[in-house]
């Protein structure tokens, strides 16, 4: 623009000096002659006008002409220089300036060329050093992969925030195999770098173990990690063990002693993120399940069956009065019980053959702990004051403490519900080998059938739904519930009895022991684990560029116009995470259009017939694409034409593409505005990005992720630092581009 | 010994109600039978026992149950209970005796033994 108003002027000025001075004599002769004389003059100069006036037209347009090839060769095509320049500083380092236009301009190419090579070389120095320096970590890098991915557990380490910063295959595979229809088509569900894991494992879950851990690490344990069984989407049971990831720094940093390194504040400011350690022992517990009941059919089964032939055998033997029918029918129990006796043992003998051994993992816990969360956890969710009674501090037992937690919340929840009361009282005692928990109120009082129908009700409290109900909790932990009253004193309790633990947990002597993360690798930084996420909020139009999740995708159509009935046929896409594109996650899916292919697109896109038959349908592909996106702002080039196929199933397929769209065509538009052509492979030719595999949805999306990632610098160049500035200028130079 | 004393037995299984009854007919009691929990608690109101033979796994009301509701009544205070079960579980003893259970005893038991305790409770 600016240049083009400088034309402008430039030609204005041209003209003004050719016609000025002439006029200007013209008008000083005029006046200073007289009458006849100007007569004269004017017979002399009318009829010779035309002839003058066209030769200082044709003046002029040569001038404007030369002006114009002036301003092309040095003003313009020093600008466009400026560009190439920026373009060998920022992307692409081995771009040359073609030396082309007048010869001064070709002197400041080659002394630019010149000058790059010289650059060039420096920097390959450098690089050679750094590469050096970095081979060595990397290795250690891959040797830390290699030891991951032979574990033969699921691995994935997160930050406090639930993204995860690193898993190993077996975990892709455990939660592949987790992944309920079309979410397998992204080759591994939702695990992800910088996805979150809360779409895998339950929020409430995960917080609670980190709770635990914090508490234990505040006490110096010795092994501050914590063990949970969780159940998932699709009802598979996953065990899982958590260990706290500790910054090492901490201490140092703060110069604080040792003593204080162990204390409260230190310990939680410590744990950055954590590991997980996944096991999915759905068929385990299936096992053990059968095994239990196995177990009990011989038990409980026979007891009874036991019991009857004793009874029978003893009063036949205490009785030799017994008439004979009578003794007949005594026999008679006899062998009816001893025969359905054997029955039940071969059943469960051949049952029980083949089930394994698992157990419900119980921790031992210190009672006053769970408690202590219970009371937070009810007054936090329920406003529900929470009084303490005698708490034996001195109490362990052996629990599931999420479940109990929940089991307890869920009871204080229906208290306050069905019989409004003000506030509840914890107990804790112990009597022989058990460890009474009561939950306490006074005035109204509950009767017993209401305590059995709560017992069989899945445990909600507010919007939280737990599957097990508290009759399953109590028979999880062998322990029993009862309603009792207290009459003296007009109070009412529930009471849970549950089996006590021996063995208190090993206390660590000092706090140094339990940062056994000094041994751990040094090679832990990921960046991640400083990035913090807005709570709840979703993708933050202030963030920069650089530190967002993209998902770069391309789609194939039958044809260009999706209103004329043309669909997807392929849709493919890459994750961008921390300004790395993640090649291993990918969604690449050929849809089945249910329409016939245009002959003439198949050359383009090489998909047959053959191809999309039998493959799913967008209304599966969509949904699944759409959740593979979830959280991540989309790019792709061209955005708009894919958008469209997108907004006009909308409505039908019932997902909606919310997330802001990044297009390459326009950013590279308002990077290089002059440059003529921003198809997808003249820039990555620009930006020098090797192009294999296009033309399929995934190969052109990996392309466009590419050359996205080259885009972030250079758009900082220009102060695009944010997703804001970057969807603004993307739509200044739409509408720049509407307007042509 | 004036009257003798009346005892009920509950229990939904007839192989062991057979022994019972036999056992303590032999003993001099005066014995009524139910088999299920609703019939146990009409068939208490009805004779008025001096103990119930109680057992816990039965159909329409557990023995929990029954025994929750016998102690709720105020007219049946020196009513003793023995809870008979064939679960081993000894959270279960601690839940029967909570809920006012005078005896728990366990299958398989000895006749003897169950004897001897249903005499030291009448006492």
């Amino acid at each position: 623009m600016n240049a083009k108003l400088r034309f402008i002027l430039a030609a204005g000025v041209l003209g003004l000096l050719m016609v000025g001075p002439f006029l200007v004599t013209a008008l000083l002769l005029y006046v200073d002659a007289k009458d006849a004389e100007r007569e004269a003059f004017a017979q002399f100069l009318v009829p010779r006008l035309p002839l003058g006036g066209f030769m200082t037209v044709m003046g002029f347009v040569l001038g404007v002409v030369l002006l114009r090839s002036l301003f092309q060769q040095y003003v313009h095509g020093l600008s466009s220089m400026a560009e190439t320049l920026h373009l060998m500083l920022g992307a692409n380092r081995n771009f040359r300036v073609t030396p082309e236009g007048p010869p001064e301009i070709r002197e400041l190419a080659r002394a630019a060329n010149d000058l790059a090579q010289q650059r060039n070389e420096l920097l390959d120095d450098v690089e050679a050093q750094i590469g050096e320096a970095k081979a060595t970590v990397e290795e250690e890098k891959n040797r830390l992969a290699a030891l991951m991915s032979e574990l033969a557990m699921g691995v994935v380490v997160c930050n406090l925030d639930g993204r995860i910063l690193l898993y190993n295959s077996r975990a892709r595979l455990q939660f592949k195999a987790l992944a309920q229809g079309p979410t397998s088509m992204s080759g591994g569900a939702l695990i992800g770098l910088g996805r979150s894991i809360f779409s895998i494992l339950e929020r409430g879950q995960i917080t609670h173990s980190l709770e635990n851990i914090q508490q234990r690490l505040r006490r110096g344990s010795a092994e501050p990690t914590a063990n949970f069984i969780t159940t998932t989407r699709s009802g598979q049971l996953l065990r899982a063990q958590m260990a706290p990831v500790l910054a090492r720094s901490a201490a140092g940093e703060e110069g604080a002693t040792p003593a204080e390194a162990a204390g409260a504040a230190a310990a939680e400011a410590q744990v950055t993120g954590y590991v997980l350690t996944i096991e999915n022992i759905t068929r385990n517990f299936e096992r053990e399940a059968e095994r239990d009941q196995a177990l009990q059919t011989l038990t409980d089964g026979n007891r009874a069956a036991l019991g009857n032939i004793r009874a029978a055998v003893e009063t036949l033997l205490d009785s030799p009065e017994m008439d004979g029918p009578t003794r007949e029918r005594f026999m008679r129990v006899i062998s009816d019980e001893a025969s359905s006796m054997s029955t039940r043992l071969d059943a469960t003998m051949n049952r029980f053959a083949d089930s394994l051994k698992t157990r419900w993992p119980l921790e031992d816990v210190l009672a006053v702990d769970i408690l202590t969360a219970a009371a937070r956890r009810i007054e936090d969710r329920l406003k529900l004051p929470i009084k303490n009674e005698e708490l034996d501090a001195s109490l362990w037992m052996r629990v599931d403490s999420f479940a109990l937690i929940q089991a307890i919340t869920f009871l204080a929840a229906r208290l306050q519900d069905h019989y409004e009361i003000r506030e509840l009282r914890l107990r804790l005692a112990q009597e022989g080998k058990f460890v009474f928990v009561d939950l306490i109120w006074s005035g109204t009082t509950v009767s017993s059938e209401t305590l059995y129908t709560w017992e069989l009700e899945p445990m909600t409290v507010g919007s939280e739904t737990s599957p097990l109900t508290l009759r399953d909790v109590i028979d999880r932990h062998g322990a029993e519930i009862w309603y009792q009253r207290e009459k003296a004193a007009h109070r009412a309790f529930f009471r849970i009895v549950l089996p006590a633990a021996a063995t208190p947990e090993v206390v660590a002597a000092g706090p140094a022991q339990h940062l056994h993360s000094d041994s751990r690798p040094e090679y832990y930084d990921f960046d991640l684990f400083a990035a913090r996420d807005a709570e709840g909020a979703g993708i933050d139009l202030d963030r920069r560029l650089s530190e967002l999740a993209y998902s770069v995708f391309d789609t194939e159509t039958t044809g260009l116009q999706p209103s004329q009935g043309d669909e997807i046929i392929q849709v493919g896409a890459v994750r961008i995470v921390n300004n790395r594109l993640l090649r291993q996650e990918i969604f690449d899916q050929i849809v089945d259009p249910g329409i016939r292919l245009k002959p003439e697109g198949i050359p383009i896109h090489g998909i047959t017939e053959a191809m999309v038959r039998g493959q799913p349908r967008l209304d599966i592909v969509l949904p699944a694409f759409h959740e593979f996106c979830s959280e991540t702002v989309l790019v792709a080039h061209n955005a708009a034409f894919d958008m469209r196929f997108f907004q006009l199933k909308e409505e039908k397929l019932g997902v909606k593409f919310s997330q802001p769209v990044l297009d390459t065509l326009l950013l590279s538009a308002v990077i290089h505005p002059n440059q003529e052509s921003h198809k997808l492979e003249m820039i990555a030719e620009r930006l020098g990005i090797n192009v294999i595999g296009r033309h399929t949805a995934l190969g052109d999306a990996f392309v466009t992720g590419e050359v996205f990632l080259k885009m972030i610098p250079l758009l900082a160049d220009m102060g695009i630092l944010t997703l804001r500035q970057a969807l603004d200028a993307a739509q200044k130079t739409y509408f720049a581009r509407i307007k042509y | 010994m004036g009257l003798a004393h009346r005892i009920l037995i509950v229990d939904d299984e007839p192989n062991i109600v057979i022994s019972l009854e036999y056992l303590l007919k032999k003993e001099g009691f005066d014995i009524s039978v139910a088999t299920d929990g609703e019939a146990a608690l009409a068939r208490a109101a009805e004779v008025r026992p001096d103990l119930i033979l109680l057992d816990v796994m039965m159909p329409k009301k557990s023995g929990f149950e029954v025994c929750e509701a016998l102690r709720g009544d105020a007219t049946l205070a020196d009513l003793k209970i023995v809870m008979l079960t064939a679960k081993g579980r000894e959270t279960e003893v601690t839940k029967g005796l909570a809920l006012g259970a005078n005896a728990y005893i366990t299958k398989p038991f000895s006749t003897k033994e169950l004897v001897a305790k249903i005499k030291s409770l009448l006492e």
